[in-house]
């Protein structure tokens, strides 16, 4: 827009072919393209439609829990009780099945579930907001775990795939080929991507992510947004427990242990950095199917899952040490 | 310019780490450079698509000898977690067994010790097309669907160690009756106690089947009269992890002062007690017995009061390795179908009988459980 000197006044940046290729995702995406290679070159059966789509029943599960972890991370907060939410929801959900109600109100129940321990996470977040939301979290994590071995004592609480419509949620296939939960998935990703993207609502998230007083005073509510992506996070959980139950039809108080560090690990390995206020959406979906892949095709091959352990954190480290490492670099120019 | 150089470094590391992938265990893998050129040369060793070799072997009368048959067969063991000696033995017991017959062993860990890792390596073992998974389970129900999809797939399942239910499996090889175990162990806490004081047991995760089968059969033996002198105070469960095993010793005797044996059915369990219980200087009050590796018990085993444990029992993981490989031979060349009463023989000359099991499917025992002690632990600790 010309302003009253005539000079061209330019908010955004000009697109460059270098910015494009320089930016993380783009760096995750030859990432992808580099592992399907070596995949594809060390087993021969890597390459097959039902293969990749089993793989990705084994990890679309967990994915569930990063859709919202990325709102989450944008704020600059962080949620660890997700696996407990996840074993809490899939509790309820076959401790009611097999209480005698029909699995349409098992489910039900299971996301009422998900959604109380969401709300009840953003609610103490929300009224002690000088609390870190990681304490916060690690103590409800115990809380709702303590609460699944309570109810489930030792005992595993089963008969969820006698459901056939609730078994096909994982297992099923359209077509016999395309899983339902890669469908569902694809759907609430793209919402998720949306919404982060496009709405003010996300605007708002990457402003308290970034200055979360500048973003008080500027008018946004702080406190209710954070409240509605604690409350989402807890629901998504729930969701993830479904199809969780689903895949095992059987489910004891060990469930989900440690997947809320999978989740975390994903979302930043995609760029999305725990300050908070950085980070895009696409990425975290890039290194959802970056890792899972990378999981499958080494053990295509039988490579030991501690191995695998080992990958999977040297490539959290480096995308951690990376962009940092920028910024020393930045500072020495200056002073010299 | 550093923008540059960095994002190449970054590239160059990460494809480096991603060669660790080419250094699996497979043996063609690793020899083959991560190029898609020898996509073909990999091909050559492994396996071929298991729908039409199954169908084929179960057509297959049994008139070529079994290892005719097996060549070109894969077969794969999905132990209960990575990094456990006993889960070692039997994968070495397995592989001796099947590779003997000229077929290829394919080994699956799962991260932890529970039913989702397990699912995880269910699912890989279906995409690289075995012809049979042969797993120790860590939940009976929850691999079923898993199990299920395999069997969908031409796979052949079997169970070993630690059955599945009976549903999901073909056949299970149980390393001892279950009976068996149950009045064993509670004779040794009978023999050891005297006849009457408190006894803990320390098992391994709540879920695992013959932890579960092993001691409902300890429970149902205690309820004879012989053994009313003896009150169990409670099952403390390790997880077969063995920090958390030392963890659950602590607590058993502090909550309970004055007990006097820790039966541990599980060789993680037995070794944290033993060692808990020396260490603690109680070996004179608290005796430990159960199931346990000779080689991980050897210091502890002795009669006199600074040794925790006076006799245990196991039998061989490498035979019941070597079994499960025998069983899965059978299977996919169509010899046994799991049902009750087939037979055959094993190429060592062993006939085994599949037998009607406790939870409505089938077995194969290996035999009686083997006793522990001062007198043939030397010879035993390092066999396994």
């Amino acid at each position: 827009m010309a302003g009253k000197s005539g000079r061209e006044i330019i908010a955004e940046q000009p697109f460059s072919w270098k910015h494009l290729f320089l930016r993380w995702e783009s760096m995750l995406v030859l990432l992808l393209v580099v592992v399907n290679i070596m995949n594809i070159a060390i087993s021969d059966k890597y390459w097959s439609v039902t293969g990749l789509f089993r793989a990705t029943n084994s990890f679309l599960n967990i994915a569930f829990m990063v859709l919202p972890m990325c709102f989450v991370l944008i704020l600059g907060d962080i949620d660890i009780s997700v696996g407990s939410i996840l074993a809490f929801s899939a509790t309820m959900l076959g401790v009611t099945y097999n209480a005698g109600a029909p699995m349409g109100v098992a489910v039900l129940v299971a996301l009422l579930t998900g959604t109380v321990c969401g709300c009840i996470n953003g609610l103490i977040a929300t009224r002690f907001t000088e609390l870190n939301p990681m304490i916060i979290t690690f103590g409800t994590q115990v809380v709702y775990r303590g609460l699944c071995e309570i109810i489930l004592g030792d005992q595993s609480t089963g008969g969820l795939n006698n459901v056939m419509w609730f078994s096909n949620l994982y297992w099923g296939k359209l077509g016999g080929v395309v899983p339902y939960m890669f469908i569902i998935f694809v759907v609430c990703a793209v919402i998720f991507g949306i919404v982060q993207h496009k709405t003010t609502f996300g605007r708002r998230m990457y402003a308290i992510g970034a200055n979360r007083e500048a973003a008080r005073y500027s008018g946004i509510n702080v406190q209710g947004t954070r409240f509605i992506v604690f409350v989402i996070t807890g629901l998504f959980s729930a969701v993830a427990a479904i199809f969780t139950a689903a895949s095992m039809g059987s489910i004891n108080n060990a469930v989900g242990k440690g997947t809320e560090m999978d989740a975390i690990g994903i979302c930043v390995l995609g760029g999305i950095m725990t300050d908070g206020g950085k980070g895009n959406f696409i990425g975290a979906m890039i290194s959802v199917f970056l890792l899972g892949l990378l999981e499958y095709g080494l053990g295509l091959v039988n490579v030991s899952s501690n191995v695998m352990l080992v990958v999977k954190g040297a490539l959290l480290v480096i995308s951690v040490m990376i962009p940092n490492l920028k910024i020393v670099g930045n500072r020495k120019k200056k002073v010299a | 310019m550093k923008k540059k150089v960095l994002s190449a470094l970054l590239c160059v590391s990460m494809a480096a780490t991603m060669l660790v992938g080419c250094g699996g265990k497979t043996d063609d893998a690793a020899a083959d450079a991560p190029a898609a050129e020898d996509t073909t040369d990999a091909a050559a060793d492994t396996e071929e698509p298991a729908a039409e070799d199954t169908t084929d072997a179960a057509d297959d009368s049994a008139a070529a000898t079994d290892a005719d048959l097996t060549t070109d067969k894969t077969f794969c063991l999905i132990v209960k977690s990575a990094g456990n000696p006993y889960n070692q033995k039997e994968a070495d017991g397995f592989k001796e067994a099947i590779e003997a017959q000229g077929g290829t062993f394919v080994l699956q860990e799962p991260a932890a010790a529970d039913a989702e890792s397990q699912i995880t390596c269910i699912n890989n073992a279906i995409s690289q097309g075995v012809d049979a998974i042969a797993i120790a389970a860590n939940d009976a129900d929850a691999l079923q669907p898993a199990l299920t999809e395999a069997k969908n797939a031409g796979i052949h399942v079997l169970a070993l160690d630690s059955a599945t239910n009976a549903a999901s499996r073909e056949v299970f090889c149980n390393q001892a009756g279950i009976t068996q175990v149950g009045e064993t162990l509670m004779e040794a806490v009978k023999d050891i106690s005297g006849g009457e004081g408190k006894w803990a047991i320390l098992s391994a995760a709540s879920t695992a089947t013959n932890q579960n089968a092993w001691i409902d059969s300890m429970k149902s033996v205690m309820e004879d009269s012989a053994y009313s002198g003896l009150e169990l105070v409670g099952v403390y469960y390790g997880d077969d992890e063995y920090q958390k095993s030392v963890d659950q010793t602590d607590a058993i005797l502090s909550e309970n002062p004055d007990v006097k044996v820790i039966c541990a059915p599980t060789t993680v369990g037995i070794m944290a007690a033993a060692k808990v219980v020396e260490d603690k200087g109680l070996a004179g009050q608290v005796k430990v017995t159960g199931l346990g590796l000779p080689s991980e018990m050897a210091d502890y085993i002795g009669a006199d009061d600074s040794h925790s444990c006076p006799y245990m029992f196991l039998w061989n993981p490498i035979d019941l390795g070597k079994l499960a490989g025998y069983t899965s031979i059978a299977l996919v060349n169509g010899v046994i179908t799991g049902a009750e009463g087939d037979s055959f023989t094993a190429p060592d000359g062993t006939a085994y009988e599949v037998t009607a099991a406790s939870d409505g499917g089938t077995e194969i025992i290996l035999g009686p459980p083997y006793g522990f002690n001062p007198d043939n632990i030397e010879e035993w600790k390092s066999v396994y």
